[in-house]
């Protein structure tokens, strides 16, 4: 435990530094304005950061795996298609019908529907292979995707721009109407899954473990997928997909705490999660001058990882 | 005595099924040759002015006979690699060759905007060949692990290279033209035929010397399939064979791409079907893929240029809806 603090302590003080430097350098003379928006977007970056690491980290000791996440599962997709379905149904009528509060809410039930439909699929003939459940989530990301991209087709060009302005939201233009909401439903999920997290410990010996330990496997696998996609819905609703974050963050985490227990894995990925969108951000502000984005950096970093880990899974 | 029988039985309806699958193919191809915005009919055929001869010529033939290339092509690719991988899960979707193709293309937009068409399909085709040969090696490290393991890595592959794709599109300015590439669905290079014309579709042929190729080798492919070490035992040039097979996929698929755009699921869907129907002997279902690639493509974009009438509906978006829920269905029987 004391060495593993030990390595923690550090990169809290990583991020705190990080977080200030982000927040103070170059504060320009109408400082007040800055540090407001500075401070949205840290917190924004803050809260992405924890649903995307709860949620992977979760999600890679369900699979009993630790090359893939949960927006491989198709979750961001089923986020894409709602929000198509409805400027499709509506058209320029959208923003009366339903207001960004209610579009988050509905877009999070959503999706909880479709982890359900997910689970049933899974575990209805008593099955319980979880590889088949991602690559059915896979394809249906794709025909999420497809359906998405059939439905903008069709729809009004000026219809389309007001679809557009959700779909890719990012870092620098945060959805930030949003972030109390958001606050709130990750603190929800965060207390939930916290009061499970030794469970999450025994579920990671495998199914077979963790039944005759005591866990009502199935009951908890069905918590713990709930708990991914609302956090998942709550980071796309933020600032859309990233793809690859999840991998790099929990494989650095992995590396750097050789430890099993939850108590410690998921708060330390947090910590480098933020560390991650911290730097790339920097990148994009100051090598790269805005012409590029978090999201395209930590895609090509993390893709990169992800190939030098395939290749490692050569040996194991 | 039962045996024999059967093979007998196999032997006599084979030429005549193939026959008939043959003659729907040419008969959607007449259905295609016919359906556009502007009206032709096969029974005015005798009032016909040049102008409806060149539109037949330039524009409507063209787009057929891409079509059944096409389809043809992209169902023995997914076929070879299914057989070399020994995993009927892989195709050029879920192993990133087509991203690679992306990724080949926009690669001459940046580097060689000035070539020859030829030298541009060259690079295509290189950058194709090289992703294969990376995927092949990767499922070759994974093979034991689970049927279901490969596809997933492939898909995870293919979207590395679409992030590689978006970062450089991002570096020169052109992500409008590459628009939103994040995932293999996305819209650019989006399969589409509208676009063929005489004169600029001509590159699709290339597919057709590695049809002929997978029909000589395809035992060969199977055997590679089998790995290293049993190829060998058998005599076997294994590298030389494995490296025939991904010139083959990667010339069909960077001619396909460079030509009509991305195509997915077909190549994973077709041989799947095949082999439900008709068994898994493969000099016996290699003339099948085919035609039914040939058909499927064929009534899939029959069905899409009449849907929104005059607008067409892009063959991509058709081929990946059809496609995506016949594979889920596939997936969920397979159990």
């Amino acid at each position: 435990m004391r060495e593993h603090l030990q390595k923690i302590g550090p990169l809290l003080l990583l991020t705190l530094a990080l977080v200030a430097g982000f927040l103070f350098l170059d504060l320009p003379s109408s400082w007040e304005y800055a540090l407001e928006r500075r401070s949205i977007k840290i917190a924004a970056i803050v809260l992405v950061s924890c649903a995307v690491a709860a949620s992977s980290v979760s999600f890679q000791t369900l699979t009993d795996n630790r090359i893939l996440t949960p927006s491989i599962m198709g979750f961001e997709a089923v986020y894409f298609l709602f929000q198509t379905l409805i400027v499709f149904l509506y058209g320029d009528k959208t923003f009366s019908v339903i207001d960004q509060r209610g579009n988050f809410f509905l877009s999070i039930l959503f999706m909880l529907g479709f982890a359900l439909i997910l689970f049933k699929l899974l575990f209805k003939k008593g099955g319980n292979n979880m590889y088949l459940l991602l690559l059915i989530g896979l394809v249906l990301g794709t025909l999420f995707h497809t359906i998405s991209s059939f439905l903008q087709m069709v729809i009004d060009p000026n219809e389309f721009l007001t679809l557009q302005g959700r779909m890719y939201a990012t870092f620098n233009n945060v959805n930030y109407e949003l972030l109390w909401y958001a606050l709130g439903t990750v603190l929800v999920c965060f207390a939930i899954g916290g009061r499970n997290l030794k469970v999450l410990d025994v579920l990671m010996l495998g199914r077979d473990n963790a039944i005759n330990l005591g866990v009502d496997y199935f009951k908890k696998v069905r918590l713990f997928l709930f708990l991914i996609a609302v956090l998942v819905a709550v980071s796309t609703a933020l600032v859309g997909p990233i793809t690859f974050l999840g991998i790099l963050v929990t494989n650095l985490t992995y590396e750097l705490l050789k430890t099993y227990k939850h108590s410690i894995l998921i708060p330390a990925c947090c910590l480098i999660c933020i560390i991650a969108i911290l730097l790339a951000q920097f990148i994009v502000e100051k090598v790269f001058n805005y012409n590029s984005t978090v999201s395209i950096i930590i895609n090509f970093v993390g893709g990169l990882y992800f190939m030098y880990l395939l290749f490692k899974v050569k040996r194991v | 005595m039962e045996r024999s029988s059967l093979i007998g039985k196999a032997k006599y309806q084979h030429p005549l099924r193939i026959l008939g699958l043959s003659l729907l193919v040419v008969l959607l191809g007449l259905v295609s040759l016919f359906v556009g915005v502007r009206d032709l009919r096969p029974t005015d055929i005798l009032s016909w002015g040049q102008e409806e001869f060149m539109l037949l010529s330039l524009s409507r033939f063209p787009r057929t006979m891409a079509l059944i290339v096409t389809g043809a092509g992209i169902s023995i690719c997914g076929l070879i690699m299914q057989q070399m991988t020994q995993n009927r899960f892989v195709s050029p979707t879920t192993s990133g060759a087509l991203d690679a193709a992306k990724l080949g293309i926009l690669g001459t937009l940046i580097l060689l905007p000035q070539a020859t068409t030829s030298i541009k399909m060259a690079f295509v085709f290189a950058v194709t060949f090289l992703a294969s040969m990376v995927f092949i090696k990767i499922a070759d490290s994974i093979r034991y692990r689970s049927v279901i393991f490969i596809p997933i890595v492939g898909l995870m592959f293919g979207g590395i290279i679409n992030s590689i794709t978006s970062f450089f599109a991002y570096r020169f300015n052109i992500v409008q033209d590459v628009g939103a590439s994040r995932d293999i669905a996305g819209s650019w290079l989006m399969g589409d035929f509208s676009g063929i014309l005489e004169g600029n579709y001509e590159a699709i042929y290339l597919c057709l010397p590695a049809v002929l190729i997978t029909y000589l080798y395809a035992s060969k492919f199977t055997v590679v399939g089998m790995g290293r070490d049993f190829s060998k035992n058998l005599g076997l040039n294994y590298r030389g064979v494995l490296n025939l097979g991904l010139v083959c996929v990667s010339l069909t698929i960077s001619a396909i791409v460079v030509t009509v755009g991305i195509i997915p699921f077909l190549g994973l869907v077709i041989p799947n079907m095949v082999s439900l129907l008709f068994g898994d002997n493969l000099k016996k279902t290699l003339p099948y893929t085919m035609l039914f690639g040939a058909i499927f493509l064929l009534g899939c974009d029959i069905i899409g240029r009449l849907i929104i009438f005059p607008f067409e509906v892009p063959i991509g978006m058709m081929i990946g809806m059809l496609g995506g829920i016949l594979f889920l269905v596939i997936l969920l029987r397979g159990r």
